[in-house]
């Protein structure tokens, strides 16, 4: 291993401008002349429009334009789409329901898009806004899930009952049969929180036309600028692809959020043709909170069955899934294809069957949030394991042993084959670190002091890097998910990695430079990444599911793999030497059984000037470029282990201790591994203790703000200990699986077996807030008062 | 009625101090102001005339980042950076309040004004508590 490359904690390139205060976020973006877009939303979560009169608005000072629904149908601006195409179990298709970017006719949910005010100032855009006068008629809403279908309340033409889809996975036979004959079946009602993302940069949108070219640049903070200009182009249809320019400069977190293609970017980039001028638009707090596309938000029905000897027979689960007033770009995915599968958790399960209903309500849409689906499996699965160990009397760690996945590969009921792990080695890294053995010791000492002190485990797997484009295909997808890479050496020897992926806090300036670094043995300062530019990156899929180190990457190693092919070959004439016998190493050609060498950055200079051989023999140059299709899901697996000390008179839960082993495969930079654990960690326990999304009956959102919705702070999260086990991935070059989302996947099931623990079994809903832990415990010290 | 963050940022162009919300709770904005850390988002531009302000722009000393930059470098305390320079003022502010040999614990507390949503806050800490160590090392106090 080099200094700087892989396996290196190298700091990061990017840092240098973050610590500073040089990076550039769009809010920082001024273009010359640019006007200032604002949005009139919906008061209401369901009503019709009956009119909207923008002349009062028009007539206000420094308006440029008032834009409504009815102006994109009569440009024939497309509606957004869903581009994951779901299948009931009955065949039939999803029943996916209009999605204009400013309403036609209706409105569905609080904040949906009315109208659009440019301006010269955003004063004068909010101002003018109160001046529109819309005639609502106010319908009835409905806003939870597991009343969305019988609730009378149709939401889309489409689906008069709410539901998208009934959809299932699994062979229901073998379950009902496995259930039968079971020793011991585990009954579980869950619900998944709703989350509000909240990456601490709100979304922007700058849209810029230039007549003379016929031409549209976006700036927008974007996960996937390629995906992003595709969909506004071959569906929306804001122009042709190739007059269509987006840039997804720096971008300040994203979490799944700013993956999909909203209202206000499309309407901005169209805008900026109607008004002549640059139109920026930076949505506010309030306005992320109503409409950036939230997470989670099940209601699920789950059982085990358990034989004689203690092995897990079965899973059964039924999930109702709410996925919000519209189907938001992967929606409808998420509860499907990235939860189901994922059942099987890291157990040798013969037999699952899962059923899921998608319904419309009038809350925002639903769409992947950090995990994606990941999550609300793993929560699932580890509470219906922690729950039947303790039901049937056995230690929740010897439980989980006893039914691990041993012997790879290992084809599960559900899809997936996982292709390589070692549950237990993680465990048993995971209780040595937590100190387990010492537990009941530290029990009772809480005791002691009047305090309740409870252990749970997560022992999670998930499946990123997604995915082979044949696969997801098949199972519905409307995109290929390859990953774009070229490699430009330039003749003095530096180097310039494109890249598809595209880099919101992960770090990959620093990362895919080490990768480079290490395999052409360049100095890391000598390579510059290039990302998020679809004027400088030919194609790419961006960067959401843990995919860029497994799938992008993959893609830089390949055209890595093409740039050395090529340097032999001009090593060759330089050195006169048989293409055959020339060979690279530690940055040097060198000729096999020979003392004759020529490092990298010779030969890239010869490549250029290409003077040794003639162009009939060789293409002068030196830049590569690849696209990697995964041949299977990374796995990712490990064991996190919070420990809790709940308070009974006040309801607090503290976490005193979180122990975190993962099993990532190769690590390229661990310190950035370990941050990102830290990061996913702190979202589980947010979801688990904190954040929750609450609309009231009316459809209001009444977290709609950091004064109403809680983020984790400092003060709520301790230390972390972090530790590794390593099995390589066998299905990509680098041997790496996706460690960004593993954190969120795991913590929330580990906070809640420990808060339950610490109870004596007593479940409790998530957010666990004090008041609801307060509540449990004088159940949990009254058992007889709750009945 | 132009607050500071309006100023700084579309006036003058200092577009390092960011916005993250708008009830005045994440911190993003945060600036010296006189030598104290305050939330530019709930000052009015006009509340500082005469007064000295520092963003995250003016703390390096040239080409030489501050110690407190060094260390959230150092200890990896940022990731998409948007919280940072909010998170590096406030640090500076804590050391200036609590002194050079701070515990997790304070830290801790002391960055309830400040909301980062990468790092779990785990790096965050580390970094404060070696910046701050830094900052009354033998070059600072020579300074002095």
């Amino acid at each position: 291993m080099t200094a700087t490359g892989i396996g290196a904690a190298v700091r990061r390139k990017e840092d240098q401008r973050f610590v500073t205060g040089t990076g550039r976020y769009v809010d920082d973006l001024t273009r010359p002349g640019q006007a200032y877009a604002y949005f009139l939303r919906s008061p209401h979560a369901h009503a019709n429009i009956r009119s909207i009169d923008a002349a009062p608005a028009k007539a206000r000072p420094g308006v440029l334009a008032v834009l409504t629904g009815d102006d994109l149908a009569a440009d024939k601006v497309g509606g957004l789409i869903c581009g994951w195409m779901i299948h009931s179990k009955d065949g039939t298709p999803m029943k996916a329901g209009p999605h204009p970017a400013l309403a036609q006719g209706k409105v569905r949910y609080v904040g949906d898009h009315v109208a659009m005010v440019v301006a010269e100032t955003l004063a004068q855009a909010k101002d003018a806004a109160e001046a529109i006068v819309v005639d609502y008629e106010v319908l009835p809403a409905v806003v939870d899930a597991g009343e969305a279908q019988a609730s009378g309340v149709p939401i889309h033409e489409v689906a008069p009952d709410n539901t998208v889809f009934r959809w299932h996975l699994g062979d229901k036979a073998a379950v009902d049969q496995a259930f039968a004959g079971a020793k011991h079946v585990t009954k579980l009602d869950l619900t998944n929180n709703r989350l509000v993302p909240n990456p601490i940069e709100p979304r922007a949108a700058i849209g810029e036309y230039d007549s003379g070219t016929d031409s549209f640049t976006l700036d927008t903070p974007s996960q996937n600028p390629h995906v992003a200009r595709l969909v506004l182009s071959a569906f929306i249809g804001i122009a042709p692809e190739h007059k269509l320019r987006v840039i997804a400069p720096d971008v300040g977190g994203g979490f799944g959020s700013k993956i999909f293609i909203y209202a206000e970017e499309t309407v901005c980039v169209w805008a900026a043709k109607k008004v002549g001028r640059p139109v920026k638009w930076t949505c506010d707090r309030t306005e992320a909170f109503l409409c950036d596309a939230h997470g989670r938000d099940h209601v699920t029905h789950a059982e085990m069955a358990v034989g004689e000897d203690g092995k897990i027979l079965a899973i059964r689960v039924s999930t109702i899934a709410n996925l919000g007033a519209y189907l938001s770009t992967f929606a409808s995915s998420v509860p499907t294809y990235l939860y189901a599968p994922l059942l099987s958790g890291q157990y040798d399960i013969p037999a699952i069957y899962c059923e899921v209903d998608g319904v419309y309500t009038n809350t925002a849409p639903v769409d992947a949030y950090r995990g994606a689906g990941r999550p609300e499996a793993t929560f699932v699965v580890e509470r219906l394991v922690e729950v039947t160990a303790r039901q049937i009397g056995m230690d929740p760690a010897k439980f989980r042993k006893r039914n691990y996945i041993k012997k790879f590969p290992h084809q599960t009921p559900v899809i997936m084959t996982y292709d390589a792990g070692d549950y237990h080695a993680s465990l048993a890294k995971a209780l040595e670190l937590a100190d387990y053995a010492g537990f009941g010791r530290r029990k009772r000492e809480s005791a002691r002091q009047g305090k309740l002190r409870g252990i749970g485990f997560s022992s999670y797997i998930e499946a990123c890097g997604i995915a082979p484009s044949q696969a997801v295909g098949s199972l519905g997808a409307g995109v290929g998910l390859w990953e774009s890479a070229e490699v430009r050496v330039n003749p003095t020897g530096s180097i310039e990695v494109l890249t598809g992926s595209h880099t919101h806090g992960q770090g990959h300036e620093t990362t895919f430079a080490q990768l480079v670094s290490d395999r052409l043995g360049v100095p890391i300062d000598s390579v510059t990444v290039v990302h998020g530019d679809t004027d400088k990156v030919q194609f790419g899929m961006g960067t959401y599911g843990s995919r860029s180190g497994a799938v992008g990457m993959s893609a830089i190693y390949k055209a890595i793999d093409k740039v050395i092919a090529k340097g032999k070959k001009v090593a060759a004439y330089v050195m006169e030497a048989s293409e055959g016998d020339i060979e690279f190493k530690d940055g040097k050609f060198t000729v096999a059984g020979t003392d004759k060498s020529a490092a990298f950055g010779d030969v890239a200079l010869q490549a250029y000037i290409a003077h040794k051989f003639s162009g009939q023999e060789l293409e002068p140059g030196l830049k590569e470029g690849a696209f990697y299709d995964p041949t299977n899901f990374t796995f990712p697996a490990g064991v996190h282990i919070c420990e809790v000390e709940v308070d009974p008179d006040t309801g607090i839960v503290a976490i005193t201790k979180w122990t975190a082993v993962d099993d990532f495969g190769v690590l390229i930079n661990p310190m950035i591994v370990e941050g990102q654990v830290h990061g996913g960690v702190a979202q589980g326990v947010g979801q688990a203790l904190h954040e929750g999304a609450v609309y009231d009956k009316s459809g209001q959102l009444v977290t709609a703000s950091y004064m109403d919705y809680q983020m984790p702070r400092a003060v709520d999260l301790p230390s972390l200990t972090v530790g590794m086990t390593t099995t390589p991935c066998p299905s990509n070059p680098l041997g790496v699986k996706g460690c960004g989302e593993a954190g969120a996947i795991a913590a929330p099931a580990a906070v809640i077996n420990a808060i339950t623990d610490a109870l004596g079994h007593e479940d409790i809903a998530m957010p666990a807030t004090p008041q609801a832990v307060w509540r449990a415990a004088q159940r949990a010290r009254m058992p007889m008062a709750a009945e | 009625r132009t607050l500071l963050v309006q100023f700084l940022r579309e006036n003058l162009r200092l577009t390092g101090t960011h916005v993250g919300c708008d009830t005045s709770q994440c911190g993003a904005c945060v600036v010296h102001m006189d030598g104290r850390a305050v939330k530019a988002c709930t000052i009015l531009a006009l509340q500082c005339e005469g007064a000295q302000i520092t963003t995250i722009e003016g703390l390096a000393n040239g080409a030489e980042l501050h110690p407190m930059q060094a260390a959230f470098r150092e200890h990896h305390g940022l990731q998409c950076g948007f919280c940072t320079p909010g998170m590096i003022m406030t640090a500076v502010d804590i050391v200036a309040r609590q002194g050079h040999d701070i515990d997790e614990h304070t830290i801790r507390h002391e960055l309830e004004g400040n909301l980062c949503r990468c790092t779990g806050y785990h790096n965050i800490v580390k970094a404060i508590a070696a910046g701050a160590a830094a900052m009354g090392g033998p070059v600072a106090q020579a300074a002095e």
